[in-house]
């Protein structure tokens, strides 16, 4: 068990990669989905303001 | 003298480094309009990074990493939530609805997104009031990680490591820093991710590789057993007869700790100290002899509190348990979610596209951030015990058994020296990126959401603009000072309480904000109220930090550590993080209050909902 004794901390370090791996599993198969513009014409108005308050800083 | 040059040598090049290259990263953008509404796209590794480089601080390297080497591997169950909730859940279930319902309300922060979702203007004026009076305590952790190490590294005082570490952040700052550039924060990850990789491959290359470097953490008690039964018939000499054998290492550790008083004594005190104590100048003499020893009194002192091995869970039931699980684990894991700096990363991202690009990308980055700094932190115990290496393990081997300093130490000892500058700029990014993010929020949040938005109600003009730069200061000045006033190894505690509190008082309203039509504006309020001043009163009054810390205005007012010393139905509450308790509370009180109470008008909530429901779950 990768040296490690107690069952518990196996577990936390085997799914630390394992939930690394569903993480890049889901990348990858939804890698070229939700590209499509989704959002209305208020993706401007709301940049503009965006841009405004980043200047002011 | 020629540490601080080296220091500040360092220090400029990098800002330097950063400023060029964010000032090319911003050019090459231009804005946030030119991004999202003229078809530039962000590339999804520089988003994962921007957003992973402002997640990861000093405070998860340094401060997580030093609580690792004391806990030991169990820290790395954080390392699990911090992939699945803080990347998974996060993005996917989260991020997707936070960009939409973002720019349907035109909200910009945090507390924005939730005043316009139940339109009240007293929502994003406390959730603001709440940023800004507690950010700095999280802001000041992350600062204290980074002064650590340069402590450490060119061996300064800490109160000089603080002024550097803060003048490099002022300069940042004033130069522009607080734009929240994705590119600089990109470039900051960039550093941050190489910085780690080669310390993960460098401790287990130190230590045989990975099954056995394990092998040799899980070994280290029972080394100091065995260093302990040797040099047991000296202390059975030096110890009076009416102590018992198998009381012998608590009179001694008894002893031992109060040897350590004697650091801070002139001669005379120390005259009066031995004279009083008939056998501390044996002990002290056995430990300088066998410095080794060291290693048995902390496993002894650390058992106390359920510790079982490094590479083993503390007993069930154990204040140790009840601190790394409901603390360390949870009060961070979950916490994240609801962070406001991190919350609004989501509005500027063009489609769920880049959202599914930033997971992978995220993910393999945060396993590389506390993954590594997790097992470093706990494997570090077994390159200090070896004797070449001094033969203690790692919070014997820092001065004061400060944690926070363990990290530090091990880097400067156990990698080469050209690490040591590399991970100095790994640390300088992790801090940059995370305390921009947190003094833009402060900023806004005293500017825009509390006076602007909460007060006014109003649009404001150069005085808005002022007050967010008063804030800017006021929040650096306070983070400054609390590196001073907080105590030592806080780093961890510290970030717990923060994620914690704003868990309690932000996650229920904005889980309700973003996925439950029929929460409403008075549940909404409610349950930040009830989160906030719950956890705050527990903070305050019942939770010890650490376990053995005491609840700070329970000490300072009436004289008690705690106000729930015994355990209630077998639970220790005084071992739990308020997150537990104030997180339950809160969303009950938003469940229950926004059943009793009418239903936002349909209008508004096609506005904000407008096509969330089909949309989201593509």
């Amino acid at each position: 068990m990768l040296g490690i004794p107690d069952f518990w901390i196996w577990l936390a370090y085997v799914l630390c990669i394992a939930s690394t791996l569903l993480s890049v599993g889901y990348g990858l198969i939804n890698w070229n989905k939700g590209g499509e513009a989704d959002l209305s014409g208020d993706t401007a108005k709301w940049a503009e303001e965006e841009d405004k308050i980043s200047e002011e800083l | 003298m020629n540490s601080v040059m080296t220091l500040s040598i360092v220090a400029i090049l990098y800002l330097c480094a950063v400023g060029y290259l964010g000032f090319r990263g911003y050019k090459a953008t231009q804005t946030t309009a030119d991004y999202l509404v003229a078809g530039r796209k962000a590339h999804p590794v520089v988003m994962a990074l921007s957003y992973g480089a402002t997640f990861i601080s000093t405070s998860a390297i340094v401060g997580f990493g030093g609580a690792a080497a004391v806990f030991g591997m169990g820290v790395l169950w954080l390392t699990v939530l911090n992939i699945f909730v803080g990347i998974f859940i996060a993005f996917v279930v989260f991020g997707k609805r936070t960009r939409r319902m973002g720019v349907h309300l035109q909200a910009h922060t945090f507390p924005e997104l939730l005043g316009r979702r139940f339109n009240s203007r007293f929502i994003q004026a406390s959730c603001g009031l709440i940023i800004l009076i507690f950010m700095p305590l999280y802001a000041s952790a992350v600062l204290i990680g980074i002064a650590r190490y340069i402590e450490s590294t060119f061996t300064v005082d800490f109160a000089v490591a603080v002024t550097v570490s803060s003048i490099v952040v002022a300069a940042y700052v004033i130069a522009g820093g607080l734009k929240g550039v994705m590119y600089t924060d990109a470039l900051q990850g960039g550093i941050m991710f190489v910085g780690m990789i080669v310390l993960i491959f460098y401790t287990y290359a130190q230590l045989g590789g990975v099954v056995d470097a394990h092998k040799k953490l899980d070994a280290v008690p029972e080394l100091a057993a065995s260093q302990w039964e040797a040099v047991f018939p000296e202390v059975r000499a030096a110890a009076p007869e009416d102590v018992a054998d198998d009381a012998l290492l608590g009179w001694f550790a008894g002893i031992a700790e109060e040897l350590k008083k004697t650091a801070t004594m002139d001669d005379t005190q120390k005259a009066a100290f031995f004279e009083s104590l008939a056998s501390a100048k044996a002990v002290g003499a056995i430990l300088k002899a066998h410095p080794e020893l060291a290693n048995q009194l902390v496993v002894a002192k650390l058992s106390k509190g359920g510790f079982q091995g490094w590479t083993r869970m503390p007993k069930k039931g154990s204040p140790m348990l009840y601190t790394l699980i409901t603390s360390i684990i949870m009060g961070v894991g979950l916490g994240v979610l609801a962070q406001p700096q991190l919350a609004v990363r989501f509005m500027t991202v063009k489609s769920d596209q880049e959202l599914h690009r930033a997971v992978l990308v995220g993910s393999v980055f945060i396993l590389s951030m506390t993954g590594v700094a997790f097992t470093a932190g706990a494997l570090s115990n077994a390159w200090f015990v070896m004797p070449e290496h001094g033969g203690k393990v790692a919070v014997a081997s820092v001065p004061g058994g400060n944690i926070d300093s363990i990290i530090p130490a091990f880097i400067n000892g156990a990698l080469p020296k050209w690490f040591g500058l590399l991970f100095m700029l790994t640390l300088l990014s992790a801090a940059m990126s995370t305390l921009s993010s947190q003094f833009h929020t402060m900023g806004t949040a005293i500017g825009r959401d509390f006076f602007e938005k909460g007060l006014l109600g109003t649009k404001g003009g150069g005085g808005t603009v002022l007050i967010t730069r008063l804030g800017i200061v006021l929040g650096l000045v306070a983070t400054v000072v609390l590196c001073f006033v907080l105590p030592e190894g806080i780093i961890a505690a510290a970030t717990a309480i923060f994620f914690g509190l704003c868990a309690a008082a932000f996650l229920p309203a904005y889980m309700g904000a973003l996925f439950w039509k029929g929460m409403t504006k008075a549940g909404a309020i409610a349950s930040v109220c009830a989160g906030f001043f719950f956890g705050f009163f527990w903070i305050m009054f019942i939770q010890m930090p650490k376990a053995t810390l005491p609840a700070l205005l329970s000490n300072y007012l009436l004289g008690k550590p705690t106000l729930l010393p015994e355990p209630i139905f077998g639970i220790h509450w005084n071992w739990v993080e308020a997150l537990f308790v104030a997180l339950p509370l809160s969303a009950v009180v938003a469940v229950v209050v926004s059943l009793m109470t009418k239903r936002e008008p349909d209008e508004h909530l096609a506005l904000c909902f407008g096509g969330i429901g089909r949309k989201a779950e593509k």
